[in-house]
């Protein structure tokens, strides 16, 4: 037995969005290669864009997909259909609030009865307990429920969220998770209006019954970038947060796994975004348009296709969005012959598009690209002035006002 | 049925019965002609000595039984093999995919 390596396990984290890479990735290992050299392996499935809440670091585009622009229900069917076929193996629902299409069942069994492992990414505060056990019924294999602090500081969780009285029903409806037998795990963006609170955060997630925290600096695209004045923490407190979460890792050990995000702004190399471009992530808007990554639409000149126009495996193999910056061979200096460029693939297109232009570019979190100090500056600058209000998130764009009407954002889709 | 929240870290000794809890799916990837392990926003890719073991743990057998069934099947020492799995399992007991 000892000619196998002494783990037996490896361990991918999917890195849906950006997360931190592993000690191994950090080493220079290859990054899950056979998981994602030809075949995806995740698919972020956004139903709608609707949501109730308004987070202002929301990551959906700014300007959000109208409700009758969304594929229907037999439509996301075939989505699934789809993925399995081309070697898929996890679907994270999410949105907006995908709960909000009261669909959410059919499409979940769908996905489940094709063998797709299904992750419900929601906000909670739409879901009724049958719904969820009609949920469960139907296939669902795990939630994920966001929060903006704990329930001991409920006014400032509603006011983040921009919706009155949902701390208290994501606490009501992570307890029917957990009644169901349910995996979840409790996702919380971090800013500079909650970073004071991480270890609390930590805590309530064990109390909730969470298998799974994730401490998840905001990463500042989209609104987020539109209020970064207002969400950008101080080094000295992402710091901070950082030894907390070291510390908690070690102390909840066996008990509940923490994941972090870190905020580039203080980092020194970037993330591999998505884990490479067009390497092991599709994202789906609410119309059907085939994305990267759920930011790529920034970038323009990019030419997405449409589920509604062409088959999934064509898409990704062939489409336009995805051959552009797939591998390493579009890559400029410093990346191009840079140790780490299969490590990070240059860090986030994106974020280089809007900082410098070029999608092409070093994404402006690397320490080696010419811009980088400068614009570590704007988040050292930023973060110790005072915080603007937010903009809160909503179709139409820039508001200075949560508005607190309670529209159910449900509807039949 | 409510499942309270585990509060201690489970540790893996000999006798105790692991098994993989339902959301943790041990799957054949037919499409990539491998074993994998699904978890929430994870992937764990097994080999096949991580297969055997996975596949025993059944919340019957105990640790040493499952050692001895394959000491058997491998033809090396129990003692060696119980090492070898004792680590293995809590590694993943910690990080969830499997609980006692
Ligand atoms: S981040 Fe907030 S506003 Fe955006 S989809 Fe999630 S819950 Fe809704
Ligand atoms: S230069 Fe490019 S490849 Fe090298 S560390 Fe920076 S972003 Fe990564």
């Amino acid at each position: 037995m000892n000619e196998h390596s002494p783990s037996h396990i490896k361990e991918t984290v999917m890195p849906l969005g950006a997360c931190e890479p592993s000690e191994e990735q950090k080493d220079g290992a290859e990054i899950a290669d056979t998981t994602c050299a030809r075949a995806p392996i995740g698919l972020l499935a956004e139903l709608t864009h609707r949501c109730p809440l308004q987070c202002p670091y929301c990551s959906n585009p700014v300007e959000l997909e109208r409700a009758n622009t969304e594929l229907t229900t037999e439509e996301w069917q075939s989505v699934m259909r789809q993925a399995a076929e081309l070697g898929i193996l996890q679907i994270h629902l999410s949105g907006g609030e995908p709960t909000a299409r009261r669909d959410v069942v059919d499409i979940i069994k769908a996905a489940s009865e094709c063998g797709l492992y299904t992750n419900l990414i929601t906000a909670a505060v739409l879901l009724k307990r049958e719904q969820l056990e009609k949920l469960k019924e139907a296939g669902l294999d795990h939630v994920q429920i966001s929060i903006q602090d704990t329930d001991a500081r409920p006014e400032n969780a509603d006011r983040i969220g921009g919706y009155k009285g949902g701390s208290a029903k994501k606490k009501v409806v992570a307890g029917w998770v957990r009644e169901l037998g349910l995996p979840l795990t409790i996702n919380a963006p971090i800013h500079r209006h909650n970073v004071d609170n991480v270890a609390g955060i930590i805590n309530y997630a064990v109390e909730l019954g969470a298998d799974r925290v994730e401490i998840a600096h905001v990463q500042y695209y989209a609104w987020a970038l539109m209020n970064r004045a207002s969400l950008m923490p101080t080094r000295e407190q992402f710091n901070e947060s950082a030894k907390i979460v070291e510390k908690a890792r070690e102390d909840l050990k066996g008990i509940i796994v923490i994941d972090s995000v870190v905020p580039d702004y203080y980092a020194k190399y970037p993330k591999p975004c998505m884990g490479g471009w067009g390497r092991g992530i599709i994202n789906i808007t609410p119309s059907g348009r085939v994305l990267p990554c759920h930011a790529s639409e920034s970038i323009t000149g990019l030419d997405f296709d449409n589920i509604r126009d062409k088959p999934l495996a064509e898409i990704w193999l062939n489409g336009d969005a995805f051959q552009k910056y797939r591998g390493t061979d579009w890559m400029k200096e410093p990346c191009r012959t840079c140790p780490r460029h299969e490590i990070d693939f240059g860090g986030c297109r994106c974020q280089a598009f809007a900082l410098t232009g070029d999608a092409a570019n070093t994404d402006p979190a690397c320490s080696l690209s010419p811009l980088h100090e400068q614009w570590a500056k704007v988040a050292d600058v930023e973060s110790h002035n005072a915080s603007p209000e937010f903009v809160y998130r909503r179709p139409g764009g820039a508001s200075r006002k949560p508005g607190m009407q309670k529209s159910p954002a449900t509807s039949e889709a | 049925m409510a499942e309270a929240a585990p509060r201690v870290r489970a540790i893996i000794e000999a006798t105790t019965r692991p098994i993989m809890p339902p959301h943790i799916k041990l799957r054949h990837d037919a499409s990539r002609g491998r074993w994998i392990i699904l978890a929430p926003e994870r992937l764990f890719d097994p080999d096949d000595v991580a297969v055997d073991v996975l596949k025993l743990c059944d919340g019957q057998r105990t640790v040493a039984d499952i050692a001895e069934h394959l000491a058997k099947e491998y033809n090396a020492p129990a003692n060696e093999i119980t090492a070898d799995i004792v680590e293995m399992l809590q590694d993943l007991a910690d990080k969830g995919v499997v609980k006692t």
